[in-house]
């Protein structure tokens, strides 16, 4: 069941640390070293370091580098200066979502994209598809990348002191690249945990020494089961969870970042007229009265009939309180509806909330 | 390591019993607590209510995943450990010194059907 599992370049090391490992995305990756819990807090209170090695990158070099991913890309990368980082999704022609990616502008004629490890093949088809007639390639340097994530309010000092890399200018949504031990390093002060950190891009060997680093430094190792957590808590979307082939970004509530007034773009037409015509269901925040756990795909009532599914639920780690995410029929979508949550044979009160249960402390 | 009580019956499934004048003391074992990580929350039966040797009576919930809890006996819920639903983290602390349930046996015989420490301690070991 498990022989086809993808190893990161850092996977003897989790084994070596004893991590509890599991599939994710193709990949043998590790859910949790210690606790998620104490893991967790590590990232919000002080620093700790995830292998997100199994992370999909896409190099688009050329001419139309820009033209061909203002044209599968939802977000507006024009005029921005080399170094930003945009984020955003790749939508199909019916607005359904491909995979939502972060865009790296190298510059006008290249640009480094970073796609979900359980999308790469999808992803990497997709898009070599649609560029042809583009005088640009798309090369997938997935193999070719180990990437860490260091992540926590001592993140900076941190990467500064243990890794000397000179991180402190570095911008939110922007990167350097660095020359160290003859290769090029990408840094960029991005992450999927609502704390302020850094995403560290190089070779095989180049993540490894870093990990080791880090570890001898005793900063904490971090399993997926804490990025999720961490990633839920400040509502950023999962693909697979809040977003699929079959939900758009309008209805994944993340319209600040589909740029409608931008010329064509796959996907354009159908977002518009959704936008335009109002969703028929979204996604919300739910929190429940009392500590029962809402799950993926639990249902949510509504007067006792179905408006709804969870798509990501928890017992807050940083709050205590059972708070979910769910994808629920209009009106009951309003701020305030009173719903219920059926998890097994109960049924438990909640109301509509805004999915940002706890609050990002993004360094910008 | 994990710790296995002597004088207790076990489920496979990981939940141990005590049997005293036709009345089951019923908990997870700490080979369970500690597989399953922190635990937030424990879905209880109600007092009064019927359970079935082999089949689901409640759940234990990680902050990852929820797990079944199957019943060891057959027979009447008398009283919950009503401590767990304030402090659930209680079964990590010591997951035999804090039961989830007292059932009146219906047929003190399914007993037998359990294993003893010997026999689940070469479970745990798999």
């Amino acid at each position: 069941m498990e022989e086809n599992l993808i190893k990161t370049c850092l996977h003897d090391r989790h084994v070596s640390q004893g991590a509890l490992m599991s599939p994710f995305g193709g990949f043998d990756m590790p859910i949790q070293y210690d606790s998620i819990t104490q893991e967790h807090n590590a990232v919000r209170q002080n620093v700790g370091v995830f292998d997100v090695s199994h992370m999909g990158e896409v190099r688009v070099k050329g001419k139309q580098a820009y033209d061909f991913v203002s044209h599968i890309f939802v977000n507006d990368v024009t005029g921005a200066p080399d170094g930003q980082i945009f984020y955003g999704m790749m939508c199909y022609e019916n607005g359904g979502t491909v995979d939502d990616l972060l865009v790296y502008k190298v510059n006008d004629q290249e640009y480094f994209l970073v796609i979900n490890a359980a999308n790469i093949d999808k992803d990497v088809a997709w898009i070599k598809k649609n560029a042809e007639g583009f005088d640009c390639t798309v090369e997938d340097e997935s193999p070719k990348y180990g990437e860490v994530a260091v992540q926590g309010p001592k993140a900076e000092e941190t990467v500064e002191r243990v890794l000397g890399i000179d991180c402190r200018d570095i911008a939110f949504y922007n990167f350097k690249t660095f020359e160290i031990d003859g290769e090029e390093i990408i840094v960029s002060r991005t992450g999927y945990t609502g704390e302020d950190g850094f995403e560290i891009y190089g070779s095989h060997d180049y993540i490894r020494r870093v990990w080791d680093k880090l570890m001898e430094a005793g900063v904490q190792p971090c399993g997926l089961g804490c990025r999720d957590t961490l990633r839920f808590e400040v509502g950023l979307p999962l693909y697979g969870d809040e977003l699929a082939d079959d939900i758009t970004p309008i209805e994944a509530s993340l319209s600040m970042f589909v740029k409608l007034d931008k010329p064509g773009f796959i996907g354009k037409e159908a977002l518009a007229a959704q936008k335009a015509e109002g969703v028929k269901r979204r996604i919300v925040g739910i929190e429940l009265a009392g500590s029962a756990v809402p799950r993926h795909g639990y249902p949510v009532l509504a007067g006792g009939e179905k408006v709804g599914e969870i798509t990501t639920g928890y017992k807050s780690i940083s709050t205590g309180k059972s708070v979910a995410m769910a994808m629920i029929d209009k009106p009951y979508d309003k701020l305030g509806t009173e719903v219920e949550v059926q998890i097994r044979k109960k049924t438990f009160p909640g109301k509509v909330v805004k999915k940002r249960f706890y609050d990002k402390n993004y360094k910008k | 390591m994990s710790k296995i009580l002597e004088n207790l019956r076990y489920a496979d499934s990981h939940e141990w019993v005590s049997l005293e004048d036709g009345i089951a003391t019923v908990g997870i074992t700490d080979y369970a607590q500690h597989a399953l990580g922190n635990i937030v929350y424990v879905d209880m039966p109600e007092v009064g209510d019927e359970v079935t040797a082999g089949e689901e009576f409640g759940a234990v919930e990680s902050v990852k995943a929820a797990s079944d809890l199957i019943s060891p006996v057959s027979g009447e819920v008398l009283e919950i450990n009503e401590e767990l639903e304030d402090s659930p983290e209680l079964l990590n602390e010591d997951a035999f010194a804090n039961w989830i349930m007292k059932v009146k046996v219906s047929d003190a015989s399914e007993i037998d059907n359990l294993l003893d420490a010997a026999a689940y301690s070469k479970i745990c070991e798999e």
